[in-house]
């Protein structure tokens, strides 16, 4: 079995969602992390979850990325560990400098929370192995701050070297070239703002998100 | 105690939708003349320092650790007299 951390920091509201997702539904081994600790036991993907870390105080995901458990995070992302955000994890994630860029609100100011079309374009990581090449899948978002920005410079790596894993079929915030999802240059840290957690069952309008986690248990697996 | 200021700007080319809607309910109140309107803040610090040299280098180093993403956001110090 798999073992996942998932983070909570005061204001998360999705992590109870995605013990659900992992434990429940991928049934792989799956434990709450609080972010105090600056140990985190041996784990073999972090799940940084979405909500509103610290009441998105100063800016989405500022204070949670300065935290101690971050410290611990950063070293075991710089060692290759795994490290998925989701959301606010994603805002977490470009905040700590483990991701390029970051999220801004989108251009209506709205809140929106609906299910979106994703197109995977990139299945070649830990995260999207089990998905086709350009397989168009249906996973929710919930957020007002998911406008991907980033500068040019930063672009043009991120577009050669293939980091960007999920683009929108009909972008809903404004975000830079589609971008729903994307992930470090080697690959180990992915940060989307659709929500795959909340899209594991068919009861929930769509399940494709459950191939999300279970591609990072096939990662995992083939790690080992 | 010294008292600093630092006042938070969204970058030139950054979109500040805020700003925009405020723009907008101005415009509706009956001013017309706006150009543009961008939406900062204002982070208010006391603190103890043996001078003001000091301060202003104390709030810099905030501004780099923690209080500006030098992505999207310029910052100016002021000091309070």
């Amino acid at each position: 079995m798999i073992k996942f951390g998932v983070i909570i920091f005061p204001g998360s509201n999705c992590d109870l969602d995605a013990l659900y997702a992992i434990g429940k539904v991928a049934k792989q081994a799956v434990i709450p992390i609080w972010h105090k600790e600056t140990q985190i036991p041996d784990v073999d993907c972090i799940v940084l979850p979405g909500g509103f870390s610290y009441g998105d105080y100063l800016r989405p995901g500022a204070v949670a990325s300065r935290s101690p458990v971050i410290q611990t995070i950063k070293r075991y992302a710089v060692n290759g560990g795994k490290v998925i955000g989701i959301c606010n994890g994603f805002q977490v994630l470009v905040e700590a400098n483990l991701l390029p860029g970051v999220l801004l609100t989108k251009q209506s100011t709205r809140f929106i929370s609906r299910i979106v079309t994703l197109e995977v374009v990139n299945n070649q990581t830990p995260f999207s192995n089990l998905f086709q090449k350009n397989q168009l899948i249906r996973i929710p978002i919930a957020h007002k701050d998911g406008n991907y920005f980033t500068d040019p410079a930063s672009l043009r790596m991120i577009q050669q070297n293939n980091q960007v894993v999920f683009t929108y079929q009909d972008n809903p915030n404004g975000s830079i070239e589609n971008i729903a999802g994307l992930c470090n240059r080697e690959k180990n840290v992915l940060g989307l703002m659709p929500h795959p957690e909340r899209a594991c069952e068919s009861i929930t309008g769509t399940s494709d998100g459950l191939l999300v986690f279970q591609s990072i248990v096939a990662a995992c697996k083939e790690a080992k | 105690m010294i008292t600093i200021y630092v006042n938070v700007q969204p970058k030139a080319n950054i979109l500040d939708p805020q700003g925009k809607t405020i723009h907008h309910a101005l415009q509706n109140l009956g001013f017309q003349s706006i150009q543009e309107i961008r939406i900062g803040k204002r982070i208010k610090i006391i603190m103890e320092a043996a001078s003001v040299k000091e301060a202003t280098t104390k709030a810099q180093e905030m501004c780099e650790k923690l209080l500006i993403n030098p992505l999207i956001e310029e910052y100016t110090l002021e000091v309070a007299s």
